[in-house]
């Protein structure tokens, strides 16, 4: 077994034990990187030589005797709408493709302080705006388990590097299921934690309300460190919630006896495809064996999430983006005027589904339609929210799949907008309800898919679903496996 | 026919915090461009907003201090347009749930004191500095951005539309700075922005109650300014209307140049700002022990002053309103009677020399050369009998000039009256014999003549003896 394929604190402890360095760790990925990575293009900016010269400090460290950080040493991949000071921060798009942040995202900065290896910068949907990572204004991301499908998105990146090996662990953000979605396409670990939970300070805003970061990786184990070194309330960041941060590995305990676990039957949706569905409610089968209790329930306000999150999104992305416009930084593209110079870079610039949103956003948030839509949505909004509010007084966790189908083949949605959204279903309801969600691998499709179980929690209570997820992936080995991608097995 | 116009201010008023609204820099005038700058009021991928405490404590203080309602719930709105002066291409600000709304404030006019309404106070950011190579962003080459001011802090202040007049809406402006520079909100230097009107101007049938067609006037910045745009704008609307035409809705620059409007943008082409609740702020919820906290906080304000100084000191109202109308004017007069100088007087040497000579120079009360100590000093020497009132405009003429002190100024100049009745007498005979035409005039019953021999005395005695003794004396000379 080759060192890319272990979680990180496997590779924390062989460090710890020096049965392994970070020099020798972080070529091993770099190695599978020249190996695959032209099949699956996870990445847009690799660092390699900043990522050599961090293993070497970490090994000096460890070489010393000091005690070294959870993360140290182990290499990540960071998605490209995190701002990372001296290196490129694109978002995927080419309106910042030359873009370089003179600051770190909040996260960054917690996660320099555990000198973790870093990779590189990961494709996305430009602006994380999709589903599929064809939305990436440079190339589209593969799927490591079959590179005829997509990976998922808008992490699409971050997802297929840790899957395919290239990245041992990743950064994502979550907004209508950025995280979980494509960490279910590529049978992985991903978590969206509670909106406040983890900075945006930043983060390259899409949609404010909605956008958190949070960890992909290869268990919930790793999931649960990551998040104890990103987590926590920020001054830089005022919608970043002001409680205290667990020690989440705490909850890395196998116990859901007596968890109540409930089943929305709004996500289980027509439509959804029949091999997730078998899938998924065998793991819930799974959870009744190990003494967990299962109820039927409704979030009845589901069949608006959709909509709601298309004009709420839309109509923050559409102010958000609105600095992009050619004058102080960025791509520019030259005009006879001014008018004619913000026009013309926006216009070249930005890509058709980031376009077609910030129409339906400026459409909804006009003069005259602004009650009728925005002001509508704000309200349904509330809704979906109280849905969850009720439903959290009668269970502890709702369990559903995290997206209606596997991972679909590149181009096969793409003129099909509406049907692309519909693949957020079962995800963007969190996000209008600031919950935490976490995505594991439950098993594969009859084509060897991966397939994603959704476990979604109470506000800040994380400790919830990471133990429930924790319980869940003792009993299996679904994502310890690794894809064999273009003939070049694990 | 007769028209009346309908006048509206929205006066935004930079707030003096150390810091900008939603960042660490710095707010200082006149700094190198583009250095009080960061990732935040730059508008960077990726930052977000922090609400400075101190401007909701300002917002709250200046909706107190003009009897407005505080909302305990408000918020800020994304307003959107896009202009390279506003990095994001929105201004943070706010806009259905404002800070203050619903208040006042008096104001005086020919016809007595006029109440205007003050529709709200909201909070918002400034945007940055355009330096065109040209005249205006469509005919220049090149446009430089300072972004210095960006993130600066603002209140914009709104007024009902109850002024009548140029000389209404400036006594409202000047209203408005003396109460923000009392409760210390802002430095209102309005030569460096601190202060500057939007102003609405429409006409109407005199007697009419519906409104009339308004225009915009954006970004007025000097009193004189803020007067001859609305003159010229009632006179341009009136001649629209007397013609048969309709005035046009739309928004007007002011040259203060040649002394005209111009139409900038019509309504057609107004601005949807399509505003949107903030989603990076959460919403400001104040309570009322925090309200009532920052009223206590609260200075004496402008018209309680005035009346107070009417009250204590018996001054004029006339008087007692100039003193108060700004805070600088009003602690000056107080430090000149806790000095010791008779209310009057001081009030007295305030209209009088020190504000010819701070208008002479174009200086602020503030910057005076003689302070509140000196001059309270001085009006010391004239209630002493040092000087006279007439040898102490010399001396306040001196004391402009330099540092000294009244007394030693007195002393080095010989400045001292003379109360000596035997030497005055002398001087007094000189002159009743040297002219004997004066001296027969006043004798036939032209009382008059008096005049031109004490100013003769008074000049000889270089102005040093007691005009009253002069006149005394010459009086009873004369007529025994």
């Amino acid at each position: 077994m080759r060192l890319f394929e272990q979680p990180a604190h496997v590779l924390h402890d062989m460090l710890v034990k020096k049965e392994i360095t970070s020099a020798e760790l972080t070529q091993d990925v770099l190695a599978r990187m020249d190996e695959v990575e032209g099949d699956v293009k996870a990445y847009l900016h690799v660092t390699k030589e900043a990522a050599l010269v961090q293993a070497k400090a970490a090994d000096e460290k460890i070489a010393r005797g000091d005690a070294i950080a959870f993360l140290e040493g182990i290499p990540c991949a960071i998605k490209d709408n995190i701002c990372t000071k001296g290196v490129p921060t694109t978002c995927a798009s080419k309106i910042l493709e030359h873009f370089v942040p003179p600051y770190d995202a909040t996260v960054m900065t917690k996660l320099e302080k555990e000198h973790p290896v870093m990779l590189g910068k990961t494709n996305m949907d430009e602006f994380a705006m999709g589903g599929s990572t064809e939305n990436s204004g440079f190339y589209p991301t593969h799927n490591p388990w079959d590179t005829d499908c997509v990976p998922g998105g808008s992490s699409g990146g971050s997802a297929a590097a840790v899957a395919a090996g290239t990245a041992i662990w990743a950064l994502g953000s979550d907004t209508g299921g950025s995280i979980r979605q494509p960490a279910s396409f590529c049978g992985v670990v991903g978590m969206k934690p509670t909106y406040g939970r983890v900075s945006r300070y930043g983060l390259v805003a899409y949609a404010s309300s909605l956008d958190q970061i949070g960890p992909i990786a290869r268990d919930v184990t790793d999931c649960a460190h990551i998040l104890n070194v990103i987590a926590g309330h920020d001054e830089m960041d005022s919608t970043s919630a002001d409680a205290a941060v667990p020690d989440f590995t705490k909850a890395l305990k196998e116990d859901v006896k007596g968890l109540k676990i409930g089943l929305p039957k709004e996500y289980f949706v027509k439509g959804m495809d029949a091999d997730v569905e078998k899938t998924v409610r065998a793991a819930i089968d799974k959870f009744k064996e190990l003494g967990a209790e299962v109820v039927e329930i409704s979030l009845p306000h589901t069949d608006y999430a959709i909509s709601t999150y298309y004009l709420i999104a839309p109509a923050e992305a559409a102010t958000n983006l609105e600095r992009y416009d050619g004058i102080s930084y960025g791509e520019r593209v030259n005009g006879a005027d001014v008018v004619e110079l913000m026009t013309n870079t926006r216009s070249e610039k930005f890509g058709e589904e980031v376009k077609r949103r910030i129409m339906i956003g400026n459409y909804a948030l006009s003069a005259g339609y602004y009650d009728a839509y925005y002001l509508k949505a704000l309200k349904v909004r509330t809704l979906v929210q109280q849905d969850f509010t009720e439903a959290f007084e009668k269970v502890d966790v709702i369990m559903a799949p995290t997206a209606p189908t596997p991972a679909f083949r590149i181009g096969e949605l793409v003129s099909d907008p509406l049907q692309m959204y519909l693949q957020d279903i079962c995800t963007v309801p969190l996000n209008l309800a600031g919950l935490p969600g976490i995505s594991v691998p439950c098993g594969f499709s009859s084509k060897g898919m991966p397939i994603g179980l959704q476990i979604i929690g109470k506000a800040l209570d994380e400790e919830t679903i990471l133990r429930a997820a924790y319980t869940y992936e003792q009993t299996q080995d679904f994502h310890t496996k690794m894809a064999s991608i273009g003939g070049k097995n694990a | 026919m007769n028209y009346e116009a309908v006048i509206g201010l929205e006066i935004h008023c930079e707030l003096k915090t150390k810091t900008k609204i939603f960042c660490g820099c710095e707010t200082g005038f006149g700094a190198e461009q583009n250095t009080h700058v960061c990732p935040v009021c730059l508008g960077l991928p990726g930052v977000l907003p922090t609400i400075n405490k101190r401007v909701v404590e300002f917002g709250i203080k200046a909706g107190l201090a003009t009897n407005c309602t505080i909302n305990q719930y408000s918020k800020f709105d994304r307003k959107n347009y896009y202009y390279p002066d506003l990095p994001k291409n929105w201004q943070t600000s706010q806009y259905d749930l404002p800070i203050a709304e619903h208040g006042w404030v008096d104001i005086d006019t020919e016809s007595g004191k006029k109440r205007i309404r003050l529709t709200r106070i909201h909070m918002e950011e400034d945007a940055g500095k355009l330096v065109h190579s040209g005249t205006n962003i469509k005919d220049s080459a090149t446009s430089n951005v300072d972004y210095n001011r960006t993130g600066v802090p603002l209140l914009e202040i709104v007024s009902e539309p109850d002024l009548s007049s140029a000389e209404e809406a400036r006594a409202y402006m000047e209203k408005i700075k003396a109460i923000m520079e009392y409760i210390d909100v802002s430095n209102c230097r309005m030569e460096e922005g601190n202060l500057r009107a939007d102003i609405n101007v429409s006409l109407r049938p005199e007697g009419s109650k519906e409104l009339g067609t308004r225009t915009e006037m954006k970004n007025i910045n000097s009193f004189k300014s803020l007067e001859d745009a609305i003159n010229y704008e009632i006179e341009r609307q009136t001649e629209v209307l007397e013609d048969g035409g309709h005035i046009v809705q739309e928004t007007r620059t002011w040259d203060p140049e040649r002394g005209i409007t111009l139409s900038m943008r019509s309504k057609e082409n107004a601005h949807d700002y399509r505003y949107m609740p903030e989603p990076d702020l959460p919403p400001i919820v104040t309570t009322a022990e925090q309200i009532e906290a920052f009223r206590k906080e609260l200075p004496e304000l402008p018209d309680a002053r005035r009346e107070r100084l009417q009250q204590e000191f018996g001054l004029s109202d006339y008087d007692a309103g100039i003193i108060t109308s700004t805070r600088a004017m009003a602690e000056y007069f107080d430090a000149m009677v806790s000095e010791g100088a008779d209310a009057k007087a001081a009030a007295n040497w305030m209209m009088g020399d020190l504000s010819k000579n701070l208008n002479a120079e174009g200086k602020e009360i503030q910057d005076s050369p003689v302070d509140a100590k000196r001059l309270a000093q001085m009006i010391a020497l004239i209630d002493k009998g040092t000087i006279s009132s007439k040898i102490a405009k010399t001396v306040f003429k001196e004391m402009w000039a330099s540092d000294a002190s009244p007394e030693q100024i007195v002393k080095d100049k010989g400045l001292v009256q003379i109360t000596d009745t035997k030497e005055i007498e002398g001087v007094v005979d000189a002159v009743i014999a040297a002219n004997p035409k004066a001296v027969e005039e006043y004798k036939a019953g032209k009382k008059k003549a008096i005049g031109a021999l004490v100013g003769q005395v008074m000049k000889q005695t270089k102005g040093k003896a007691n005009p009253q003794m002069v006149n005394q004396l010459l009086a009873s000379k004369l007529d025994n």
